[in-house]
């Protein structure tokens, strides 16, 4: 596991600051604490904007979210600060939390308005999601009848379910994992299975090269 | 690219992804070095593949980077 290869190292002088006094009595650490939400809260709200193109939600609902994620974020961050090692900058680590809370909560909140429904199996798009024209060459048609051979019948329901809407209808993934009551990982997961089995077959039946 | 090279990229696995969690888990690190201009991926080769191929942990990567660099 490469994250077992992380080594602690000294504490840099704005990281050691910030853990003496989020660590401190009452009033120096509800001063720190009210600093470091309006970091939070301001790296939320440029996040969402980032974002905002690839998303369905919009407007004071976005604002919210923000709200809500910096609001996550530094309850995690307090309830986890003993186990912040100094493997980076106190604030790089801080600013993940957001982060990810800002990704789980887009992908909860998409199913407010879901331009695509969940199971809508669009399957006539299927050749520009993978990028074939089936018209253009016989052997395009060839290859996007085998894909569609391995989902149909090599695929588990779960994979097939998962595969189609993340690479079909583009089901945001972190959206589906939540509709789906799983982690982010079991969803890549999946698809990283599916894309496999899809490959193997292709090389079997020598459309694809095994190297490549 | 051709149609096939394309569909070969999409459908291309690499052995070293270590998978969305344990990327995540050290996300913070790897920004960190790539910030500092250090070379994240020859240290993380796993977290770079996995990066390459899933869209919303690069999308977190670039959204810590960001963050990082607005400060």
């Amino acid at each position: 596991m490469e994250c077992a290869r992380t080594a602690e190292r000294e504490l840099d002088p704005e990281s050691a600051d910030w853990l003496r006094r989020l660590s401190a009595g009452d009033g120096p650490r509800r001063e720190a604490e009210g600093e470091l939400h309006a970091r939070l809260l301001r790296i939320a709200l440029a996040e969402v904007r980032r974002r905002s193109a690839g998303t369905p939600v919009t407007g004071p609902e976005l604002d919210d979210l923000a709200h809500q994620a910096a609001a996550d974020a530094m309850l995690a961050i307090l309830a986890k600060l003993a186990g912040f090692r100094g493997e980076s900058r106190f604030m790089t680590w801080a600013y993940r939390f957001v982060i990810l809370e800002v990704s789980s909560k887009l992908g909860r909140h998409y199913w407010r308005n879901p331009p695509v429904a969940l199971d809508a199996g669009q399957w006539e798009l299927l050749p520009d999601r993978l990028g074939i024209d089936p018209q253009q060459h016989a052997e395009s048609a060839a290859i996007l009848a085998e894909v569609r051979r391995v989902i149909d019948e090599e695929l588990t329901a779960h994979q097939r379910r998962v595969f189609t809407a993340i690479v079909v209808d583009q089901i945001p993934l972190d959206a589906l994992a939540d509709r789906l009551g799983l982690q982010r990982n079991a969803i890549y997961k999946v698809i990283f299975d599916a894309r496999r089995k899809i490959r193997r077959a292709l090389v079997a039946n020598g459309y694809l090269d095994e190297q490549g | 690219m051709s149609d096939l090279e394309r569909l070969d990229r999409f459908l291309r696995t690499d052995p070293r992804d270590v998978g969305c969690d344990e990327a995540m888990a050290v996300l913070h690190i790897y920004v960190d070095i790539t910030v500092e201009g250090g070379d994240a991926a020859e240290r993380y080769p796993g977290v770079a593949a996995h990066l390459l191929a899933c869209g919303p942990c690069a999308e977190d990567f670039a959204g810590l980077l960001a963050a990082v660099a607005r400060d």
